[in-house]
């Protein structure tokens, strides 16, 4: 088990450097001068503003400085743009309200799309089997930024029942479109998964021995065939949280929900670049982190993955 | 003479037995016998056909280009700016009251090239990288894939942003982008199907006749590898033309003018709440129907080419 976990880890650290490497030179290699303002500044205030930031040092020290304040005191440095603001103080604001909205959605996904799935292998051809089938394929095509108009529009346009945007400290109304959005697409992909793979168990021996030896059904299904049907689903899982990462720029961008992606998107536009790097490294090394975790969780679950 | 007959006949002879199997059933055949049955794929490439043909023929019959103003819809959109023949806007307006039907044109033009490009480079970039990686195995194969590995747990989306911001926004640096990505999943698809095929009797036969590793890859290996190639592609176009999509709709795909469906259903979408509808319903009832015949129709592919799942 540790054998597979630090072979797994050979690849995430890696991967994570290469990623701060990558984005700290294109960053480096980017146009235009952060602190250039419409006013010509004197050369001698720049050299005071590039030693104030640290950037008068060669690339490769600025380099090592920056990864080694991220990685041992998780510190992003300074915004370029906002001069009284760390990337810290954008992340710590964005990043709560993106978490719940995140979370809830993820809960949402995983345990609808399951149940949906379990239904509709157990009951196949029935209202809840086509209800599923028919989710998938409409989830293939509507993507999470064509599905929050189309919500806006009806909860909000024609129902008023939710505000359509807005985060209102985390006000139930204003968290449920925003979860609905993000949700959609992995719970009908959920759903389909486990009713695929739940098929496949429910067909073979040993759920045909259980079934002989006079077992209840729900006890079958959730003693026998529920586990090993999860497989599959638990493999997704990952998939689905780097999913939920970058689908929260869309709903924040649309719901003006002021999370972690609005604040990317931001400052995307307004070349704020360290806040820029600050967030994809951030986000890199959760999507990184999380499919190390399913990578483990799954090896832990299938007895036939040799660690 | 005589002998030159002879030997002619005889070659006429001993090719025909050869010639009538192969007119009754080949692989290719059998596919294209079993795609043309899928009712489901066959209406999808009609309908993939007529919109691809839409935005070729589609803008001789434009009255407008995609930047010109309308100057008399103009604050007046939600009425003058509707869908109507007689204005010329055959899809309406959009909010500043430029001709949504060109701009949807245009739209749907630039999603097609982007799927396609992101597609064709990961048909060559993939297949050969896979199946490099595969027919060597060993060392040179983890090394390769480990490079794919890591690639692949980078958050690609927010690297391809960063790209767009740091190089300019530009047709070019978005293709570059997509191109960076859309090869990785085709890589290691062709390498396990490679794994399989090199040690096949007609992989090992044609080792054993001496021919280089090349040879044996492009002549032998790869158009075995071509039925999930195109099973891939064809798949692989909605994934890029989401992507492309996703990114447009945050704003950082390409630049106005231009326009790509993911930057009109975004606009359509903040311009909903005043009645403005067709905004959002044109680009969107175009972006869906592409996405859904191409899942179809790769769907489609995959039952027909991928003998595993008969």
């Amino acid at each position: 088990m540790i054998q597979f976990i630090l072979k797994r880890l050979a690849v995430a650290i890696p991967t994570l450097l290469v990623l701060i490497v990558v984005s700290f030179f294109l960053m480096k290699m980017a146009p235009g001068n952060p602190f250039a303002g419409e006013k010509t500044v004197p050369q001698s205030v720049l050299d005071n503003i590039y030693a104030r930031y640290g950037l008068d040092k060669p690339e490769w020290q600025q380099l090592a400085e920056y990864i080694y304040n991220v990685v041992f005191r998780f510190d992003f440095g300074p915004s370029f743009q906002y001069r009284d603001r760390t990337v810290n103080d954008i992340i710590a604001q964005g990043f709560p309200v993106t978490f719940t909205y995140g979370a809830w959605a993820f809960v949402a996904a995983s345990v609808i799309g399951i149940a949906l799935g379990v239904v509709a292998a157990v009951r196949q051809n029935s209202w809840a089997d086509y209800l599923s089938v028919g989710f998938s394929i409409g989830a293939q095509v509507v993507p999470n930024f064509v599905m929050a108009p189309i919500l806006v529009l009806i909860f909000t346009l024609w129902l008023r029942w939710l505000p359509g945007g807005g985060w209102n400290g985390g006000h139930w109304s204003n968290v449920v479109l925003p979860v609905i959005a993000l949700a959609t697409s992995y719970f009908a992909n959920i759903a389909r998964i486990t009713r695929s793979s739940m098929l496949e168990v429910l067909g073979s021996n040993y759920i045909r021995t259980a079934r002989a030896k006079g077992l209840p059904g729900w006890k079958v299904i959730f003693g026998h065939a529920l586990r090993p049907a999860l497989l599959p689903v638990v493999s997704y899982l990952g998939p689905v949280f780097v999913g939920m990462v970058t689908g929260s720029v869309v709903i924040d961008l649309y719901f003006s929900t002021g999370g972690i992606g609005q604040a990317f998107v931001n400052s995307a536009l307004n070349r704020d670049y360290s806040t820029i790097l600050g967030i994809t490294i951030l986000l890199g090394a959760l999507t990184i982190t999380a499919n190390l975790v399913v990578d483990v969780l799954y090896a832990w679950i299938d007895p036939k993955i040799e660690l | 003479m005589l002998a030159d007959n002879r030997i002619k006949t005889v070659t006429s002879v001993a090719a025909a037995p050869a010639d009538v199997p192969a007119k009754g059933r080949s692989l290719w055949r059998d596919a294209g016998r079993r795609f043309m049955a899928n009712k489901a794929a066959m209406t999808s490439l009609i309908v993939l056909i007529g919109v691809v043909l839409f935005t070729i023929i589609g803008p001789f019959f434009a009255k407008w280009s995609i930047e010109k103003v309308d100057w008399s819809v103009v604050g007046n959109v939600l009425t003058a700016g509707a869908p109507s023949f007689e204005t010329g806007h055959y899809f309406g307006t959009d909010e500043v009251g430029r001709d949504l039907y060109s701009r949807v044109i245009q739209g749907t033009q630039i999603s097609l090239l982007v799927g396609l490009v992101g597609s064709a480079i990961a048909v060559v970039v993939g297949t050969i990288y896979g199946a490099v990686a595969g027919y060597f195995g060993g060392r040179l194969d983890s090394a390769m894939m480990r490079l794919v590995d890591i690639i692949y747990s980078i958050p690609y989306m927010f690297i391809l942003i960063l790209l767009l911001i740091v190089f300019g926004r530009s047709f070019i640096m978005l293709f570059v982008g997509i191109g960076l990505i859309s090869w990785l999943g085709m890589s290691r698809v062709v390498r396990g199907q490679t794994l399989t095929l090199k040690n096949r009797e007609f992989v090992e036969a044609a080792i054993a006749t001496g021919s280089k590793p090349r040879d044996v890859i492009f002549r032998h290996i790869v158009p075995n590898l071509l039925g999930i190639v195109a099973i891939y592609a064809t798949l692989l176009v909605p994934e890029m033309i989401l992507l492309e999509s996703f990114i447009s709709f945050l704003g950082l795909g390409v630049q106005e003018p231009n326009t790509s469906l993911g930057a009109l259903i975004s606009e359509g979408a903040q311009t909903m709440q005043y009645g403005t509808y067709w905004q959002l319903a044109f680009p969107l009832v175009f972006f869906i129907t592409i996405l859904f015949t191409f899942f179809f129709v790769g769907d489609g592919l995959r039952d027909a080419l991928d003998p595993k799942d008969r």
